[in-house]
């Protein structure tokens, strides 16, 4: 599959970079990426992605375009407001590139259709906004072989870490379980500045980049946060995969995915499309 | 003595205990945080009674669900 002269140049800034060249678009433009959530996250990784060229997205969330959205989720626009999010997301992707075809899935993951719906792509960003979820996500790959991007933020800080298969531990790994529901504030409660979904989300779709083309190191064994009060961008080093990980270690003991219970927030925003 | 905080080095008293530290540092949702000490993590229940050491790096790794 040559590149067309438009491509060639659409991409030239990616080209002219020795480490991705025509090679590593021609990689960009064969890859599939799933994203799970269209908001604060997915919002800047999937319009990066497209940019990129990124030839196949697939954007998953059940809600509609709230207002309250605007100040964060740059892919949506006023217009958009009460549109299902993953539509105002595919019209925007496609505008900005028509070389990405957008596949969209307005529902919930769980249990039930996460790993078949991860199957078919080559890397996972977590976009959501709830532990049930984020561990729900890690487990599935886990459990798929399926690298992904983990992220998080709220007020005014941000933290992600990569996860790919037989190189470095899982969000389990680290988090062990979710916490009780209620006892960590959502954005919705404590808020978060919309700048920081950008600088997160921009991360996460460099993740993606670096992996699909196989340049550069992954976030593998660290998790690398940010306080944009203060300035400081800091990477934890994580102990390495823990043999004992319940789903990532040598004798796994979670071997069926789990719902956890929702938080009260959660079930309040997304109870409306159920 | 000199441990590391967060990449920051610090001066803090001889004997200076991971709960005292956690209390010291402000630590958001103590109850749901995760400590590592010289890249190791220190299992919940530990945590009580671990004593800090001349040297000692202390990460605190923190839930974060929203991507809302």
């Amino acid at each position: 599959m040559a590149l067309t002269d438009e491509q060639i140049e659409r991409y030239s800034r990616h080209i002219i970079l020795k480490e991705i060249g025509v090679k590593g678009q021609k990689k960009l433009l064969e890859a599939k990426v799933l994203i799970i959530g269209a908001g604060g996250l997915g919002a800047p990784v999937a319009m990066y992605l497209a940019a990129a060229g990124v030839g196949t997205i697939g954007i998953v969330d059940a809600d509609d375009v709230d207002l309250s959205n605007l100040q964060r989720q740059i892919i949506h626009s006023t217009a958009d407001v009460g549109k299902a999010k993953v539509k105002s997301a595919k019209e925007t992707m496609e505008a900005m590139n028509p070389d990405v075809k957008v596949n969209t899935y307005r529902m919930f993951v769980d249990s039930t259709n996460i790993r078949e719906l991860i199957r078919d792509y080559d890397f996972v960003i977590d976009g959501t906004d709830n532990f049930p979820a984020k561990f729900l996500i890690n487990d599935a790959c886990v459990m798929e072989k399926k690298p992904f991007s983990h992220a998080g933020i709220i007020r005014f800080k941000g933290q992600l870490m990569t996860y790919i298969p037989g190189q470095g531990p899982c969000y389990r790994c680290v988090f062990k379980d979710p916490p009780p529901k209620d006892a960590v504030p959502t954005c919705k409660q404590a808020g978060v500045i919309g700048a920081m979904g950008g600088v997160i989300g921009s991360l996460q779709a460099m993740e993606a980049v670096k992996y699909i083309t196989g340049v550069g190191k992954n976030l593998v064994g660290r998790l690398l946060t940010y306080d944009a009060l203060n300035n400081d961008f800091h990477s934890i080093r994580l102990p390495p995969a823990n043999g004992k990980c319940p789903v990532c270690g040598e004798n796994p003991t979670i071997t069926e995915l789990i719902d956890y219970e929702q938080q009260e927030c959660a079930e309040a925003q997304h109870g409306k499309d159920l | 003595m000199t441990i590391t905080v967060a990449g920051e080095k610090k001066e803090v008293k001889d004997g200076l205990t991971l709960p005292e530290l956690i209390v010291n540092e402000k630590v958001e949702t103590p109850e749901y945080v995760t400590v590592s000490i010289n890249e190791e993590f220190i299992q919940r229940a530990d945590i009580e009674t671990t004593v800090l050491k001349e040297g000692d790096s202390v990460e605190f790794l923190y839930f974060m669900g929203g991507g809302c």
